[in-house]
This record gives structure tokens, sequence and C-alpha cells, in this order.
């Protein structure tokens, strides 16, 4: 037995042994593949994900609709020019966390002061950048609930979390970023469109 | 080129047991013959004229529901714009599968049967038999469409293309032993009664147009399959190389 | 170097580590490293590790079939296609599945036809044998009930048509079809149990069934072409001299085997997915519709021996007996065969004669049951339904007095 074991080429033995074992890992791995990227968003549900248009003509200053996008609530917001002054009101900017959302998500476009493309219209994710839940319109200033020195905005129910007339978020409360917002961009004056990018030149 | 050679070498070897038993059989339920479709999947510009017809056609009251438009601009190489100007309704959107707007109820009450949906009409008929069908209606004055199919004998189907094709009759041998007509009559061939606008030959390549689209909307992703397999016969062949040796060089031990 | 040299002590350490607490390494060895198989395996025993393979496929795909399948009528239909178009790769899962059901009565019947050319069925190998005999009926089970889960029309007449065979059964017969159903039709009551017993029940059935006729098998060691008992000849170092360990001389020898089915499936499955109507029927295209039966219904392949044999007979209640009897003869074949040795290499003409005439009655029956039911065809499969019967029937006959030639005491075996 030893003899023959020793006439044993070993090199070739250990090169074949590495190259099959090679080749067969990574066969495993690419069947693996198709496998995981069926767990990927199906082609129905892009569709269903698809963007959502949405006609804002008729939309009030100071009233808020509420769109489905991909299962999220989407607020857009027509503010009026006295919230709009609410925005410029220099002493909000040191009650709130994240001003200039630097580390909040939003588009390139909406990354001002109003954060959004066009001032008079301000689109949110209606999710709660704390836990999720969503969160209530309260725009009227000096709120019953929520004290005189309210300036407008929204506010979470769930943990207290509130946000200004731009979805920003004030010092001292859990949620801590800024409402997100949504890709989006006007298909005409009166038609907005969640989901696809507006083309900023 | 290379490529695409071995390809149809490699599947004529291999598809030939397969394909000769799918052969098996080619007649109609009524017997009839069938002709041989002779699409070709691969033709990018066959399937375009043949999901324009579908449109125009047949998708007025034949749903494809299982067909998403914006899979046809993927694969028929169409913008999303080419296939919204042509190809959809107005209220459709990209991502919708190909619907008809007429109610059940109103094709049971036309056609007294619900015109079925044609996403898989080429994988459970097979193309020669919607090629031979479609080429095969012909004057029959005692049916309420008016024409009558040598495939499908009593279709309720009316003969859709008949502007394009003209109107044909049927032309038996023995007819003339008036006796046993209905017995006897042994169909022999189609001939034509009324011209249609486009000559035999172009509607030859309508009909092959459109079933060539039926066949793909049956399995998009054939031919995606068939690249993947060579690819994978590849690797494996790669694999087995190894593996080959490998045994050979473990078994020498074995006396 | 010293890196590495440490990364195995501790490699070493955690073996030990796991060996104190679970058998590990005791049963690697037992199982692989120093399970002690003959040398002179040929072609023929490949089939085995392959069904273990197509085993874990149907096992794996069907997993992930099941996360966008729907188990109802009114969506079944509409998620195959779900997964044929819309889910990525959601095709390949899915043929991998269809061709994999196809591909495991292939393995399984060549395994099955090997064990009857070298008496695999025989002592000590009876309980192998018929563990593998209900791998066998559960196989047939979970293609049934898989077979109606696309709810295709070939599906739902194939259900119908099978399901009221037990109507023949008297007296229970009609009641029994009611409660398989569970509805006075097929419906969407029967689909979602179906279901439950594919996915399920009959797949953990299958898993414990192989690991009961892997262990019956490693406990009294694999046979051989030749149908020696090699333990029966030992070295001096304890080991059957004509035995060589399972790992690693059978794992790359089965490797290679793998590597060959792997390109044969592969070309069904990229090349020819519905193998000319015979791996996927071109009716199962048409959602399942109550009031239209298919012009030509038969089931799928693997099954249509059997079927043929039910077709054959005129009296239905005899039809489905036979049936029943054909499928269940196999487990009694260690006891029908009376004779001395094992292998077809020492039988004689008789044995060799009737298990040829078996196996070309088999296919036989296969092929005529996919055929319509003409008056010739029905005479030829009485025929040959006389022949695979009397297969078993005589065995214990003709095995008795066959001319056998003598065994020698080892395998054969000519160095590679």
């Amino acid at each position: 037995m030893t003899s023959e074991v020793e006439k044993v080429d070993g090199g070739r033995r250990h090169f074949l042994l590495v190259a099959t074992a090679v080749t067969g890992i990574a066969g495993a791995a690419m069947t693996a593949v198709p496998f995981l990227a069926s767990w990927k968003p199906s082609a129905r549900a892009q569709a269903l994900g698809a963007p959502v248009e949405q006609d804002i003509s008729k939309l009030e200053p100071g009233a808020v609709v509420k769109v489905n996008w991909r299962g999220q609530a989407i607020f857009i917001v027509r503010r009026s020019p006295e919230m709009m002054k609410q925005l410029e009101d220099p002493a909000l900017a040191d009650k709130l966390r994240d001003p200039k959302s630097e580390q909040s998500e939003q588009p390139e476009y909406a990354k001002n002061d109003a954060r959004s493309l066009k001032p008079e219209y301000l689109v949110l994710v209606g999710v709660c950048t704390h836990l999720g839940c969503a969160p209530l319109s309260r725009f009227q200033p000096a709120d019953a609930e929520l004290g005189a020195d309210w300036p407008g905005g929204f506010y979470c129910p769930c943990h207290g979390s509130k946000f200004d007339l731009a979805g920003r978020v004030f010092k001292d409360v859990p949620a801590p970023t800024n409402l997100k917002v949504p890709p989006y961009r006007f298909v005409t004056d009166g038609v907005v469109q969640i989901g696809v990018d507006a083309e900023v030149a | 080129m290379m490529k695409k050679t071995f390809h149809k070498l490699f599947l004529g070897a291999v598809g030939v047991t397969a394909l000769s038993w799918s052969t098996v059989g080619a007649t109609a339920e009524s017997g009839a013959p069938l002709q041989l479709a002779r699409n070709d999947v691969a033709n990018t510009a066959s399937l375009q004229r043949g999901a324009r017809n579908y449109v125009n056609y047949c998708s007025g009251c034949h749903s494809a529901k299982y067909v998403r438009y914006s899979r046809l601009a993927e694969d028929l190489l169409l913008t999303e714009k080419q296939v919204t100007d042509n190809l959809m309704f107005s209220g459709e959107r990209i991502h919708d599968t190909i619907k008809i707007a007429m109610r059940p109820e109103d094709a049971s009450h036309w056609f007294g049967t619900t015109p079925p949906d044609l996403s898989l009409i080429a994988r459970s008929r097979g193309t020669d038999y919607i090629y031979s069908f479609l080429k095969s209606f012909y004057l029959d004055p005692s049916r309420p469409t008016g024409t009558n199919n040598l495939i499908l004998p009593g279709t309720s189907m009316p003969h859709v293309l008949w502007e394009l094709q003209g109107l044909q009759r049927a032309v038996y041998d023995g007819q003339s032993d008036a006796e046993h007509n209905a017995v006897h009559k042994k169909f022999k061939e189609f001939e034509l009664a009324k011209q249609g606008s486009l000559s035999p030959q172009e509607y030859d390549q309508f009909v092959r147009d459109t079933v060539n689209f039926l066949d793909y909307i049956a399995e998009p992703m054939q031919i995606e399959r068939k690249n993947l397999g060579m690819r994978v016969l590849a690797f494996l062949i790669v694999f087995f190389l190894f593996a080959y040796f490998l045994k050979k060089e473990f078994w020498k031990d074995v006396k | 170097m010293s890196a590495t040299m440490q990364q195995k002590g501790r490699m070493a350490q955690l073996v030990d580590w796991i060996d104190a607490r679970f058998p590990m390494t005791r049963f690697m060895k037992e199982h692989a490293s120093e399970y002690y198989a003959p040398k002179n395996f040929n072609f023929w025993y490949y089939f085995g590790s392959l069904a273990l393979v197509v085993l874990v496929l149907q096992i794996v795909t069907g997993i992930f079939l099941t996360m966008n399948y729907k188990p109802s009528a009114a969506d079944a239909f509409a998620s195959v296609e779900y997964i044929m178009r819309d889910v990525e790769w959601g095709w390949l899962i899915r043929y991998m599945h269809s061709t994999g059901a196809s591909a495991f009565f292939i393995v399984v019947y060549l395994h099955m036809f090997r064990g009857l050319m070298y008496g695999s069925y025989k002592n000590p190998r009876e309980l192998v044998w018929i563990f593998g005999m209900l791998i066998y009926l559960c196989l047939m089970a979970e293609a049934f009930f898989g077979y109606l889960l696309p709810w295709g029309n070939m599906s739902y007449w194939g259900a119908q048509v099978i399901v009221s065979l037990f109507g023949a059964i008297p007296g229970i017969g009609e009641g029994l079809v009611e409660w398989i159903r569970g509805d006075y039709y097929i419906s969407d009551i029967t689909l979602n149990r179906f279901f439950a017993l594919h996915v399920i029940a009959l797949p953990l059935a299958l898993v414990f069934l192989v690991i009961a006729h892997i262990f019956a098998l490693h406990e009294v060691g694999s046979n051989n072409p030749d149908g020696i008992e090699i333990k029966k000849l030992k070295g001096p170092d304890g080991h059957p001299v004509d035995g060589i360990p399972f790992h690693p001389y059978y794992t790359v020898k089965d490797l290679v085997g793998f590597i060959v089915f792997a390109m044969l499936f592969s070309l069904v499955l990229f090349f020819a997915p519905e193998m000319g109507g015979y791996f996927l029927e071109h009716a199962n295209f048409d959602p399942a519709n109550p009031l239209q039966t298919p012009e030509h219904i038969a089931p799928v392949w693997y099954f249509t021996p059997f079927y043929a044999i039910l077709r054959a007979v005129p009296n239905k209640l005899l039809g489905v007996v036979l049936m029943g009897i054909a499928v269940l003869a196999f487990v009694f074949l260690p006891w029908l065969d009376r004779s001395k040795v094992k292998s077809i290499r020492y039988r004689g003409w008789l044995f060799r004669g009737f298990l040829g005439a078996f196996a070309v009655s088999f296919i036989a029956l296969g092929y005529l049951g996919l055929q319509p039911a003409t008056p010739g065809y029905t005479l030829a499969a009485r025929v040959f339904a006389v022949i695979y019967f009397a297969f078993f029937l005589l065995m214990p006959w003709y095995t008795r007095i066959d001319q056998t030639k003598p065994v020698p005491e080892r395998v054969t075996f000519h160095t590679h």
C-alpha cells in the first residue's frame, strides 16, 4: 500500500483537487444567484410601485393632499404665503436640529430652506423618521395642544416628534432627521408625479 | 456569427428528438393537416410588426393578460414612448398588462363564447396551429359569421382579417357527386373569391409575424433561456474536465 | 506557515469540541471516509447519488416556488405565469422543478432496474429495498399532488381521473372520492389540501425514508455488479479487500456522474423544457376548465405504464386492483426470488429472458399509456401486462430452476 501511495503524483492531484473545488464552489455560487435574485421586487411589484400622478391644480393654499406611493403616504402641501413667511423666520432655524438638511434624505433639488422644487409646494414622505408612524398636519400656529410657541408644521402622535412646515425636525424630539422628500417632478404646473426625479438644469 | 452557427448546430443535435416528437400528430382536431409557421422569435423586426398586428386586429377581443407593455418595450427594442404611442390605448400605463375593454358578458352575447386570452395560446395549441387557423377561413353562408374555418370547424370567431386576405372559397374533390356530397367531400384547396388588400405573400408574412409575436409572448424569456443554457453547458464542460481527471487521478490508487 | 499551523490547531480544537457533544467525526467516518463500498461499481451505480441530488434540487426549487405560488383555484394558474414572467429568474426555478420531476423518475427507474439486475433486494438488503419502494410510492404521490398545482386543464382532468379511480372500491368508493376531494368536484378545496400534502407532508416523509434507506444500506453494505458480499473477505486491516472508502473514491466518481447528469438536465431545462409536451403538457397551458376535457388526456409519462395496465382491463375495479398490484409487486421481490445468486452475471438465460421481457413490457406499456386506447393498442397493452405480471408471478419457479454459474470469490475489477 505504502509503496503505491508514494508513486502518486502529489502535485497533479493537488492541482486537480483545487481546480475542481474552485470550479465547484464557483458553480454553486452562480447557481445561488437566481435564487437570491428572485427575492428582488418583481415586475408586478415594480408596476405597482410605478410613479403616481396627482392633480394639484385644485389644491387650496394651506391644504394638504395625501397620495399612496409604494405603500407610503405622500403629503403634498400647498403652502400659503403666511406659511412661507413662517419658514423665513430667522428664529426658527435655531429650534431645528438639521435646518440645512445636511443629515436628511431628499433629492438634491429639494435640499433648500423650503425643501421643495417649487417653494409653494411641499412634497414629503408622511412617515416619521423616528419609528415610522404617520405624522399629523398641524399647520395653525399656536396650536391648543402644542403650545403657544408652535409655529405650525407636522406632529407625530406616537412619540411627540415635531416638524416644521418644510418637514424639518425640531430639537429635543425623538425623531433624528427631517421627514424624507421623495423623488418627484411637475409634469405640468397642475400635475405632480411622485417617483420620478425632476430634471434640474 | 460563429457563436450563432454553433448555437444552431447544437440545438439541431439536441433538439432533434424533442422536435420530432412535437411534430408527431401535427394535425388539427378536425384532421386537417397543419402548415408550418416557420417563424423566428429572434427576428425582432418581425416581432415588432406582429405586436402592431396584434394591437390592431386581435386585442379588441383577445387579452394577453400576463404580458406587460413595459416588457414588450424591453424585449422588442422599442422605447417606452414608441410603445405608448403605437401599441397602447389611451388610459393604459406602461406597466399594465394587455387587457381588453370588452366585458365578458358582452363577449358571450356577441360571439356566444368569451374570446380566449392569448398569452399562452402558442404553447397550448402550437404556432403551426395558429398559423394554419388564420389562413383557413372560408366562405360558409350557413355560419352566422359568414365564414367557417377548416382547422377549427364551427369557430365563433369571425374572419377579422378578411379585408387583408380577401375571402376564399373551399374547393373539394368529388363535389360533382351531388348525392354524396357531404359524405365524400375531401378538401382540396382554397380559391380566392374576393381580392384582399394584401397579396397572398404579404398575407402570409402578416400571419407569420402575428404568430411570431404570439410565440414570443407565450414564453418571453425563451431566447434568454437558450443563451443562458449555452453558458451553463460551457461551464459544465470545464467542470467535467477537472472532475474527470481528478477521478482518474484518485482511482490510480485502486488496484 | 506557522499561522496556518496554528489555524489548523484551532480547527482541530473546534472539531474536538463538537465531537465531545455531537458525533460529527464518527458520522463522517461511518458514512463516508470509512464506509467501504465495493470497488467494482459500474455505470448503474450513479443513480443512487443522483436521486439524492434531484431530491435536494426539488426541495430547494420547491421552497422558492412556494414563495410566489398561490394555492387557490382563482390565483394558482396566474401565479405560475407570474413566476414565469414577473419574478426575476422565476422561469429558471420553475423549469428546474418541472424538469426535476421527470428527472427524478428517470433516475429512480434506472436505480430500481439496477437493483433488479444485480439482485440488490435479496438477503440481507430486504429492508433497503422496502424503504426504497416506500420512497417510490411517496414519490408517485408527490408527483400526482404536485401535478394539480399549476391548475392547468390537464392538471385538473388528470386529478379528476386519478381521484375517480378510488370510486371503484365497492361500498366506500363514492364516499372516499368525496372525502379526498373535500368537495363534489375537484375544486379550490382540493387544490389547497393537495398543496399542503405536496409541500409539507410528503417531502417530510420522503426525507425520512431516504435517511432510513441510506442507514439500512450502510448497515448491511452495498451490493455490487457481481452480487458478492465483500464483507466476507477482509484484509489484515479489518476492511474488505474488495472495498474502498466511499470518500474520496466514490465522491469524486459520483461528482463526475453528477456533472454529466447536470449537462443532460441542462439540455432539457434550457433547450426543451416542455420536452415535446412530455415534461410539460400542451393542454396544461390552458387554465383548468371543469366544463371542457382536453381532447387527448394522458398522465405524465412516468405514470403511463400503470395507466396502460389500468386501461387494458375491461372491469373498472379489477383494473384499479391490477394497477395497484403492478406497483406493489416490487415489494415482494426479496421473497419471490429463489435464486442462489444475486447478480444477472451469474444467472441463467431464464432470468435474463424474464427480466429483459419485463423491461421491454414496462417501456411498451409506458408508450401505450400515452396513446389513445384503440382496439389494437389495448390488445398490445394486455399482452405486455401479462408479461409484466408473469415476471413476478413466475419468479419463484424460474429463479429456482434457472442454471446459475458459480460466483467467484473476488469481484470483477479491471484497473482504470
